[in-house]
């Protein structure tokens, strides 16, 4: 796709970028009084090269005439980078060329005992030719020139006692450092000035090709070395105006050595307080919380999380969708041509999908918009849709519906047959559904205004269901950037545990033995893995439901192991779509197929639940399930004391219970594999017990409810009841087995 | 959610012919099953009875809109199409009216249809009958009555309405929240 007339891109916004091009009285100010911090980085090449004479002047006269001597007819590796070297020299100094002379010939007889003087004679002819090339390409020259220096630099710093060592290993060096310098040429343009050039490597190597760009960039870093500023620095850093500038380029410079942490650090400094200044200097830049940051910091490696916040600056294309039921694409975009529009084919993965580049017509009140023959949709909510794959004839439910914008789709795809369920629990945003469900000429759905945890009890049975959940909106921070301030822990946590009882709810109105469908679609337009594939797994846990592939042909895995969490190893099968690499909203997808309408029981939970009854129908929990038993049972418990933790404030309790729920599992999880699921029949076996457990189960969730609103709590007097059961049940379990012991 | 009373389908009925005419016992018969018409919330709502049944699950004060919204009853017991009942009067319309490109936009403010706008009208258009409006491109833009009759329409001067605005797809965006 040509994206040539994006006006996303024209403007840049936000409050980075901005500040970024305003260079005022304050940056310049701040340079004056920080001195020492940014001294090393604003010295030029020149300045760099006399320092480097400065300190070792001796050292610097003999390297140089090293580099010297092959022009006097050696190997064309020497020649190659030594020329610059003799160019640069009646510019730079005045005094040294005479006595360099003499220590050319000085040079030259150790050199001629080391390659023979036959090679020496062949050779000066190629070097000659070279030399009148180079000399017309003045700036590539420069640029050797530069490598010649560092070269000489590193020796100096390296201090004399090495020099013999040096020179013995320097035909292997000459040799690396010219290809190097031969690929380097063949990349970047010979134009670039020199710190530009130094930035694109730096650049480069944190990416693929580190190991290449190793031997240069160590040689530019041995003085040029990003240091971290010391507490005062820091401290008065604090009381100046922030300078956005030099924040960024410390970032990036930040960024550089950890990437290459061992060979750049600076020596006695740790990674952490790199990480803990990067981590400043990203809040402060982008102007986010550092909660946030941190978080981004789990998920992404540095270099690709600046990618990522970069990304989070501009605005994603604007999208729509045809809609098929009314128009076909061509024609569609042929009337939206005539009126002006500037567009094209969203990609090969969708026959539906149009970007948008610029318009003379606000896009979303043409008469093509308003005769429902297409929606401003992003490209990122097509993909739940097309993962669902919704057939002709099905009952689908899309629980959190609204603005319908997948809901439409998803009538597009079955044809207007079927039936619909369009849920949502905000009264306010169905108006919109219902707007766009008429003037898109859906005529299967039902829109209705239920919690979507209650759902399963209203109706069930469904071919298919899809889950868009509630979620701290961490993939669309550049549609609202509000998100970069507002979030903490308990803001995770809080849509993290929502989620968890839809998709549970979600799962309980499916129909496993569905013919054409059993499936389900969770996503959601948070990256946070907490909100994702943690919500996942544990529905893996606790339903009957495996993962099977979305039919997405890109986006990223899932994480199947992330930090000190181990998930379910199918959670592979998941997506992952990011703004910076795929140009489209954060957005997570997954697929799940019921395979069974029972809710499986705890294995061997809840007997241990009732630790004090001798197992009478199963038998005592062998020691791989007893680990499961702790967490099984705090999950079934738990639940009702997160809840109160959070109707506190106790957030911090909340987000530890949170862990312990899904660490004991997870670990057994590892131990298992897939057994826990085996277990299941065997539980299912033992008579009395299975019988209760699912009410059990059922139970516990209507109590969560109930804690979250008045109304459902008249709605399930007969979960109530149940609760009466089975506590009288374990009443009397102890009762007889007390009289059993006596 | 109600069946129609006989008066309210009368009415109903009424209303509607005058867009359709006969073309009505095409909505009420089809081939692809059967389809009704339910009162919930004074709205009537055109459904398929598999649909329906499954729409019966949903409490009343939970449901917001099933199938589609033709119109609503008044406090008056007058009935009062909606536009969104424009996708099923725009293929049986027994009368049309197609506006020019200029005057387009015009209508989708809510505003009548003048001469000069007027593209092309179907013979034999009486006066106040219910028409459905095009634009040139054959898009259904809404529907209203006509003001003049075909003959008069081609006398009248420039400025004179020939079509009185009664709903137009701009609706969707000018009042979204009294759509149903």
């Amino acid at each position: 796709m040509g994206r040539k007339l994006d006006p996303t891109n024209k403007v840049k916004r936000g409050p980075g970028r901005k500040a970024r091009k305003q260079k005022g009285a304050e940056t310049e100010l701040a340079k004056f009084l920080v001195e020492e911090d940014t001294e090393p980085k604003r010295l030029s090449s020149r300045a760099r090269k006399r320092a480097a004479k400065r300190t070792q002047p001796s050292v610097q006269a003999t390297e140089e005439t090293v580099k010297k001597q092959p022009q006097k007819g050696f190997t064309d590796e020497n020649s190659e980078w030594l020329k610059p070297a003799k160019r640069k020299r009646p510019v730079d100094e005045s005094d040294g060329e005479e006595d360099s002379d003499s220590q050319w010939e000085q040079e030259e007889d150790e050199e001629e005992e080391n390659t023979g003087a036959g090679l020496k004679a062949k050779e000066a002819n190629e070097d000659e030719e070279e030399k009148e090339e180079d000399g017309g390409d003045d700036d590539s020259d420069d640029d050797e020139a530069m490598v010649d220096d560092y070269g000489a630099m590193e020796d100096s710093s390296e201090g004399e006692a090495d020099d013999a060592d040096g020179e013995e290993l320097l035909p292997i060096e000459r040799a690396a450092r010219k290809q190097k310098k031969l690929e380097a040429a063949m990349e970047q343009d010979s134009d670039e000035d020199e710190e530009d050039e130094e930035e694109e490597e730096e650049e480069e190597s944190g990416s693929e090709h580190v190991d290449e760009e190793d031997t240069v960039q160590a040689n530019i870093d041995e003085l040029d070395r990003f240091k971290l500023p010391d507490s005062e620095d820091r401290e008065k850093e604090g009381l100046l105006p922030i300078d956005l500038q030099s924040i960024y380029q410390r970032i990036k410079d930040n960024v550089d050595v950890l990437s290459n942490f061992a060979s750049k650090r600076e020596e006695g400094k740790e990674r952490a307080e790199y990480l803990s200044l990067l981590k400043k200097d990203l809040s402060t830049y982008y102007s986010y919380n550092t909660f946030l940051i941190e978080k981004l910091l789990d998920i992404f490696p540095v270099s690709e999380l600046i990618d990522f916040l970069e990304a989070n600056e501009i605005h994603r294309p604007v999208t729509i969708r045809t809609n098929t039921l009314k128009t076909r694409r061509r024609d569609l975009a042929q009337a939206l041509i005539n009126r002006g529009v500037n567009l094209d084919p969203l990609g090969k993965w969708s026959k539906v999908g149009l970007v948008i580049f610029d318009s003379s017509v606000p896009i979303g009140a043409t008469p093509e918009y308003l005769a429902g023959q297409y929606m401003l949709q992003g490209a990122s909510s097509l993909l739940p849709v097309m993962a669902l794959s919704p057939q002709e004839g099905e009952s689908v439910l899309d629980m959190s519906c609204a603005p319908a914008g997948k809901t439409t789709y998803m009538a597009q795809l079955m044809r207007n047959t079927g039936v619909i369920v369009a849920n949502d629990a905000s009264a306010e945003r169905l108006k919109s559904v219902v707007g766009n469900i008429h003037r898109l000429g859906v005529t299967n759905t039902v829109i209705c205004n239920y919690d979507g945890r209650q759902f399963p009890k209203v109706m069930g049975g469904f071919d298919r269901v899809l889950l868009d959940a509630p979620c701290s909106g961490t993939g669309v921070i550049s549609k609202d950037p509000a998100v970069k301030t507002s979030k903490d822990e308990a803001d995770i946590q809080r849509s993290a545990h929502l989620q968890k009882e839809l998709i549970l709810s979600a799962i309980d109105s499916l129909n496993a033995e569905s013919k054409t469908g059993g499936y389900l679609v969770y996503c959601t337009c948070s990256i946070m893995v907490e909100e994702n594939e943690w919500v996942v797994d544990y529905a893996l846990k606790k339903r009957n439901v495996k993962l099977v592939p979305t039919g997405l042909d890109f986006g990223k895995e899932g994480f199947t192991r992330f930090k000190e969490r181990r998930f379910h190893p199918s959670l592979h099968l998941s997506r992952r779509f990011y703004p910076h690499s795929h140009n489209m909203d954060g957005f997570f997808v997954a697929k799940l197929k019921k395979f069974s309408n029972t809710v499986p029981a705890m294995p061997a939970g809840e007997p241990a639940e009732e630790e004090n009854v001798p197992a009478e129908t199963e038998t005592p929990a062998p020691s791989k399930e007893s680990p499961k038993n702790p967490g099984s049972k705090v999950k079934g418990k738990k639940p009702l004391k997160v809840k109160a933790g959070i109707a506190k404030g106790k957030v911090a309790t909340n987000g530890t219970v949170a862990k312990n729920l899904t660490k004991k599992p997870t670990d057994v999880l590892k131990k298992k594999g897939m057994k826990d699921r085996k277990m299941k029949p065997k539980v299912a076996k033992d008579g009395t017990e299975t019988a209760k457990e699912p009410k059990v189960e059922e139970k516990n969730e209507g109590s969560r409810f109930e804690k979250k609103s008045d109304k459902k709590r008249s709605k399930n007097p007969m979960k109530e009841s149940n609760r009466m059961g089975k506590n009288k049940f374990k009443k009397f379990k102890k009762m007889l087995k007390k009289e059993e012991v006596a | 959610m109600r069946p129609l009373t006989e008066d309210e389908t009368k009415t109903m009925f009424e209303k509607l012919s005058k867009y359709i005419g006969e073309n009505i016992k095409l909505l009420v018969d089809r081939p692809d099953g059967t389809y009704c018409f339910r009162l919930h919330n004074d709205r009537v709502y055109y459904i398929s009875e598999k649909i329906l049944k499954l729409a019966t699950n949903i409490s009343r004060e939970k449901l917001v809109s099933v199938g589609t919204c033709f119109g609503k009853f008044t406090k008056t017991q007058k009935f009062r199409l909606h536009i969104t009942a424009l996708d099923f009067l725009a293929p049986y319309a027994k009368f049309k009216v197609w506006v020019k490109p200029g005057a387009e936009q015009s209508f989708l403010y809510g505003n009548h249809v003048l001469k000069s706008g007027l593209g092309r009208i179907t013979e034999n258009t009486a006066q106040y009958q219910g028409v459905v409006v095009y634009s040139m491109a054959d898009v259904p833009l809404g529907f209203g009555v006509a003001a003049k009759s075909t003959q008069e329409c081609r006398r009248v001067d420039p400025m004179s309405i020939v079509v009185f605005h009664q709903a137009d797809i701009g609706e969707y965006i000018r009042s979204e929240d009294t759509l149903t």
